[in-house]
């Protein structure tokens, strides 16, 4: 099989299928974890997902990093079990908190509702005007380059081979023929073609992050994936003034919006090099790559509004990313129906490293005709044509 | 122009940055850092590496190479992250 794209979710990909025992080679145009991976903070999150199939899917994937952390070893891809402190700043946003924890609760999720006495325990740094919260054990966090990096490792010791500066240009059917338009419908996909020749196999696993849309239409089998444009702040090096990731209740609110205007929401947490990083903003304007001192600026405010001593803390820079969503905010996963061969593992919006694990896992199972943990029917590629239709 | 480094007096020209006037001065290293406590001084030069960093009146994590001297400043060696005074 083919994995197009060394990103997180193409390195969990190539992993799990070679630990499955299928031949794997990874197919990426730039370098690992260059592009969607890169511009990510390394969440594995529960408490941000509203009961829906990401929820069983996150649920999944927090087993499954646990399970990767024992096995890679501690300080690998900088596995932290920190939990999640979620803060509600008025009583509406504690009543709407309390309502959403008792729901996860019931899914399986470990959400443990907080009085503001025992916030200031959680966080000490944290400021005092808060009404009540939430504490979520099982959230965690990466480095998602190194995870990229380390999966991709192990894939490569169990008999995977990485290509990068492999660009895919085309795909063409298993006798090479091209893969033209309606008369090509239902045939199926055996080589595909790059700027460094061309690679035969069964399967091709479009891992290509925000630009899995692109490669989709390649493929003749096209699914809405579009870019939704994210800055995270990045501090000065700091003690572990921050013990949790740490995010207000309105970011839950956010992460399901489908508002093309900018929406930010602070998430806040330390990292195992000491910066803090702030995220997270929201908007769609394409491919727009260029920094903007209003987005910056509100979501320094904001990070006021959560830890006052921040105010006295410099920002040594800033980056962004491109989180790829689909119009409902659920990833593709699984084998393409329209076009034999294809299988998709991208769309995961804001959530594609805390979902990676997962998401190599189930494709591993479906490629191997194993039953997959998780029905991936809400994930499947043809469910916008039906829509549509 | 004269500004204090751990409670020294240490000669500046006007313009010169605190990095340079340091080195001038005979120093080259004032900072340890987070892990290990190891001695570290001007590295790049050009505010790039954040290895050369300074307490600047009080304020922690200035860089030395890009700080102006400033008569009467009181300029302090770090150490680590320079936030001892912050809630871990």
């Amino acid at each position: 099989m083919l994995v197009v794209g060394a990103g997180v979710v193409g390195a969990a990909c190539a992993y799990f299928c070679a630990a499955a025992g299928l031949r794997v080679a990874v197919l990426e145009r730039g370098g690992v974890a260059g592009g969607t991976t890169s511009g990510g903070e390394g969440n594995i999150l529960v408490s941000d997902k509203s009961p829906s199939p990401e929820l069983d899917l996150a649920l999944l994937s927090v087993r499954l990093w646990g399970e990767l952390g024992e096995r890679f070893g501690p300080g690998a891809f900088e596995l932290e079990h920190k939990g999640g402190v979620v803060v509600a700043q008025s009583p509406e946003a504690a009543r709407g908190l309390a309502a959403l924890t008792a729901e996860q609760r019931g899914l399986g999720v470990e959400a443990v509702d907080v009085s503001a006495a025992e916030l200031a325990e959680l966080e000490p740094n944290l400021t005092p005007e808060v009404c009540a919260g939430a504490f979520y054990p099982q959230d965690m966090q990466v480095q998602p380059m190194l995870a990229a990096a380390e999966l991709l490792r192990a894939a490569r010791a169990l008999g995977a081979t990485l290509h990068t500066g492999t660009e895919v240009l085309a795909f063409r059917k298993r006798d090479g023929g091209a893969l033209d338009g309606g008369a090509s419908a239902g045939a199926a996909l055996g080589r595909v073609v790059t700027n460094r020749g061309e690679f035969a196999a069964r399967w091709v696993v479009n891992a290509a992050g925000t630009w899995g849309g692109p490669v989709s239409e390649l493929a003749g089998a096209p699914i809405p994936v579009l870019p939704r444009r994210g800055f995270v702040l990045v501090t000065e090096p700091l003690p572990r003034v921050i013990r949790h990731k740490v995010y207000t209740a309105d970011y839950v609110a956010n992460v399901a919006s489908g508002d093309a205007g900018l929406e930010t929401s602070v998430v806040v947490e330390g990292t195992r090099a000491g910066t803090v990083l702030i995220g997270a903003s929201r908007e769609r304007v394409g491919f727009d790559r260029q920094f903007s001192v209003p987005i910056v600026r509100k979501l320094a405010a904001q990070a006021l509004g959560v830890f006052p001593f921040l105010a006295d803390v410099a920002l040594l820079r800033s980056y962004l990313g491109f989180r790829p969503y689909c119009p409902d905010h659920l990833p593709v996963i699984g084998a393409d129906p329209r076009r034999p061969g294809l299988v998709h593992a991208c769309g995961h919006e804001g959530a594609g490293i805390g979902l990676a694990a997962a998401t190599g896992h189930l494709i591993a199972q479906q490629l191997t005709g194993a039953t997959p943990d998780l029905d991936l029917t809400p994930f499947r590629a043809d469910r916008f044509t039906q829509e549509v239709a | 122009m004269r500004f204090s480094f751990d409670g020294k007096e240490i000669t500046a020209e006007p313009g010169q940055s605190v990095g340079a006037a340091l080195i001038a001065a005979g120093y080259r290293s004032w900072r340890t850092t987070r892990h290990g406590g190891a001695p570290r001084g001007v590295f790049c030069g050009i505010g790039v590496c954040f290895d050369c960093l300074v307490v600047v009146n009080g304020r922690p994590n200035e860089r030395a190479c890009l700080t102006e001297a400033r008569p009467g400043d009181d300029v302090r060696s770090q150490e680590g992250a320079g936030r001892g005074d912050l809630t871990c």
